[in-house]
């Protein structure tokens, strides 16, 4: 009888193991099931789709992030390795003015100091005035050593980001050749085969998965497209004609110059004490004509459209210089002189393009899993060379934002902290796209009325130091 | 007839399993060689007991729960009940939403004590190294931000839906997957059970859980076994209080619907001081208190002065066990006096 007892609990002792721990890894089987299914792929923690200035900047901010460091990061780049052993002699066409703002991000990313290295131009002063009047405003620092902000060709600042990452390289992948041709969004589904994750489709048939996808795809964002995200978009029927001028005689070029004409504004960014680059936003049919004009009478066009003062009518004219007479009598010290631009005496060989000018915003920046950075959520007229610091800034806030989720064990791709981003960024940014947009409607025209009003409204801004500061801190977030 | 057999075998060797631990507190105690270890042994050995209970009672519903879950790998049908029970718990504007806006000030509570006594050395994941165990974790809303952070993340609770929806969304994360793990039980099975709970974890959460406790004193009992010395507790709960009432049952579950109905008893909630007075009598130092506070209209979470409606407990183990068990010889004699 006892034997029988003890026989049968080792019996039930033995079967109580065995189905305790069949009932354990029965549990973790059923994960493991489940966790098989999608080791084929890795699961990144953050794609960045588009390796442009905007992209690489956010790559090299996401990888030196303290709190994401063990995240994974991928930056997806349709083109080329841009790399650079040594600057070339010749300048490119296309430049960006770097405000001090986004000069910080990129110093603190360690890029700027790449970028020192090889060719940048700050300038101290700039000068905005009018072809229809006299009116004019010049913004400069108080302090006359500072500078206002920086012109940097677009390539160097994409290969100094590029060798940044190149130093990154444990913490960001970078995959160039890459296009993406399919995106596959998280649906909230019932199947079993459910992914919660984005899928990306390479051309090359490799799928990746993402917790976080990053469009920095350009102003035609396919991550946006394919989103569905509605955007206000209009052409401005302006095209931007961009060249690289040889000056007439070197000069301290420390100043950047902008004038509007009724067709758009024209600007010389200094580059070196003898080049500049031209930025001349005109009508499609004028900026076709441009191209075609040879050497000299394309030089010959750009310092009429400087120096000539054909646009002007007496009545606005003598309204002008009544009304500057009048606000000097209320403020004589405000106001600075008039200086003309240096003259152009060449351009540079095969440098002159041209690109299409329009304005367009996202409504939305934000979807789950997903933000848009860069030209992909805004895109702006270059009249006051904003379009880049807005992506730098988008930048700086996202990773700020990133950071602080990570540090509070989030998912990063929850809509609880992109839509923080979202509403800091659309706060900043629309008010500025509002600006510019204003800028260029007001001075697309040479009807009387609105000559004037703007001609009051720049004299009167012009002498305003205060209003200027603030103009120029909004400008160099 | 046969099932019902082996089941009360089951049981019984449960039990014996337990009392055989109960004997090896008991010899313990009895080498310190104080009169006051008599009264101790009686309580202990009353909370192996109803802890003994409790396990029959969960061995009852756990042999259920075995049958189903040990007829298949990956059952099609479980699973799509996981999916919709998921799509509740992770729903962020959900009937959990409360609980997932909750994070943003539990986790850095936790996040922030753990790295007060261990520092961090890993700069991605702060929590690196740490074994947390998350009672009443649910659907594991808590557990993943923690096991992201880079602890060792054990989550259990009896409900073998949430295990199992917490189990199928944490297996989506290769990340989550090696850190996080999920057990069907309940605190005192996992304390009282084999060496593999007992003092062992760096950290045990439970919140959102002791108000729906039937015992706290066993709740703090196997707490204390599964924590390493110098371990930390951390409760969040809501005070027993009219303006708990008031706030926490009438307005959030009958008024805003903030929580379903009936998912709070007033009279479980308890009060920070008592919470306090129980887990210092079970060798408990309490470090900090405070109060929570939910906005309903911006459904976001704020600390605040007042411990009124919701609070934040943390408590840190006592390391010399002989040296806490001498403050308390008095009260028990005057108790049994009495």
């Amino acid at each position: 009888m006892q034997k029988l007892m003890r026989a049968s609990l080792a019996l039930n002792g033995l079967s109580r193991c065995f189905v305790t721990e069949k009932h354990l890894s029965a549990i973790k089987v059923t994960r493991r099931g489940l966790v098989c299914a999608d080791h084929g792929n890795d699961v990144y923690d953050i794609i960045i789709s588009g390796g442009g200035m905007v992209g690489s900047a956010m790559a090299c901010s996401l990888g030196l992030d303290p709190n994401l460091e063990g995240k994974k990061i991928l930056l997806l780049e349709a083109g080329n390795k841009k790399l650079m052993d040594k600057v070339p002699d010749t300048y490119s066409t296309r430049v960006s003015s770097i405000s001090p703002g986004s000069a910080t991000l990129l110093s603190g990313i360690g890029a700027w100091e790449h970028i020192t290295k090889m060719r940048f131009k700050p300038y101290k002063k700039m000068q905005v005035w009018d072809a229809c009047s006299d009116a004019l405003i010049t913004f400069d620092k108080e302090n006359v050593e500072d500078e206002m902000a920086y012109i940097v060709e677009n390539d160097l600042v994409v290969a100094a980001l590029t060798r940044q990452l190149d130093s990154l390289s444990e913490n960001v992948q970078v995959k160039y050749r890459s296009k993406v041709v399919k995106y596959t969004w998280p649906m909230p589904s019932q199947e079993t085969d459910y992914i919660p994750w984005v899928c990306v489709t390479l051309a090359n048939g490799e799928t990746l998965q993402t917790k976080l996808l990053i469009g920095a795809d350009g102003p035609n964002s396919m991550v946006r497209r394919e989103l569905g995200i509605p955007t206000v978009k209009w052409n401005y029927d302006q095209s931007a004609v961009v060249a690289v001028l040889h000056l007439s005689e070197p000069t301290e070029n420390n100043v950047a110059w902008q004038r509007f004409l009724p067709t758009g504004p024209i600007a010389m960014l200094p580059l070196s004490d003898t080049h500049s680059s031209l930025v001349w936003s005109t009508s499609h049919s004028l900026a076709e004509e441009l191209l075609e004009l040879d050497e000299e009478r394309f030089v010959d066009a750009i310092n009429s459209a400087f120096w000539s003062n054909e646009n002007q009518s007496d009545l606005i004219e003598t309204a002008g210089s009544l009304f500057r007479g009048a606000l000097s009598a209320i403020m004589p010290s405000a106001g600075s002189p008039r200086q003309l631009p240096p003259s152009v005496a060449g351009i540079g060989p095969k440098s002159r393009v041209m690109f299409p000018l329009g304005m367009g915003h996202a409504s939305e920046y934000i979807r789950h899993r997903v933000a848009l950075i860069g030209d992909a959520a805004h895109r702006v007229h270059p009249l006051a060379g904003q379009g880049v610091n807005l992506g730098f800034g988008d930048v700086a806030c996202l990773t700020q934002i990133l950071s602080q989720a990570a540090f509070n064990g989030k998912d990063l791709g929850a809509i609880q902290h992109l839509l923080e981003y979202e509403t800091e960024r659309q706060r900043h940014n629309l008010p500025m796209m509002a600006a510019i947009d204003l800028m260029k409607r007001l001075y697309s025209t040479n009807a009387a009325p609105v000559v004037l009003l703007r001609t009051f409204g720049l004299q009167a801004t012009n002498m305003l130091p205060t209003l200027k500061e603030q103009i120029m801190a909004f400008a160099s977030k | 007839m046969y099932s019902n057999k082996f089941r009360r075998l089951m049981l019984g060797l449960h039990c014996l399993k337990t009392t055989a631990v109960c004997g090896l507190v008991q010899r313990a105690a009895g080498r310190s060689g104080f009169g006051w270890t008599a009264v101790c042994r009686q309580r202990t050995l009353w909370l192996q007991r109803s802890a003994c209970r409790e396990i029959e009672r969960r061995a009852v519903l756990r042999q259920n729960g075995v049958r189903s879950a040990s007829h298949s790998t990956v059952d099609p049908d479980e699973l799509r009940k996981f999916q919709s029970l998921a799509n509740k718990w992770w729903d962020e504007q959900g009937e959990f939403a409360a609980l997932h806006a909750m994070n943003d000030l539990r986790v850095p509570f936790i996040r922030d004590n753990l790295l007060n006594v261990h520092r961090a050395r890993h700069p991605g994941k702060p929590l690196a190294g740490l074994k947390i165990l998350d009672v009443g974790c649910g659907g594991g809303l808590l557990t993943e931000p923690l096991g992201r952070l880079g602890a060792k993340v054990l989550g259990i609770d009896p409900v073998e839906n949430s295990i199992g929806t917490a189990q199928l969304h944490s297996s989506f994360d290769p990340d989550l997957c090696e850190r996080v793990s999920y057990q069907v039980c309940t605190l005192e099975e996992l304390s009282g059970g084999e060496d593999e709970g007992a003092g062992h974890f760096d950290a045990v959460v439970a919140s959102e859980v002791v108000e729906h406790l039937a015992d706290l004193e066993t709740f703090a009992f196997c707490c204390s076994q599964v924590l390493k010395p110098g371990g930390s507790l951390f409760i969040t709960t809501i005070n027993k209080t009219n303006l708990s009432y008031v706030l926490g049952i009438v307005v959030a579950e009958q008024l805003l619907r903030i929580v379903p109905d009936g998912t709070h008893d007033w009279e479980k909630f308890v009060s920070p001081v008592d919470l306090e007075r129980l887990l210092e009598s079970h060798g408990f130092s309490v470090q900090s208190v405070k109060g929570m506070l939910y906005n309903p209209l911006s459904g976001a979470w704020s600390w605040t002065d007042s411990t009124a409606i919701n609070y934040a407990l943390h408590a840190v183990k006592l390391r010399k066990q002989a040296e806490d068990s001498s403050l308390h010889p008095e009260d028990h004699t005057i108790e049994s006096s009495s």
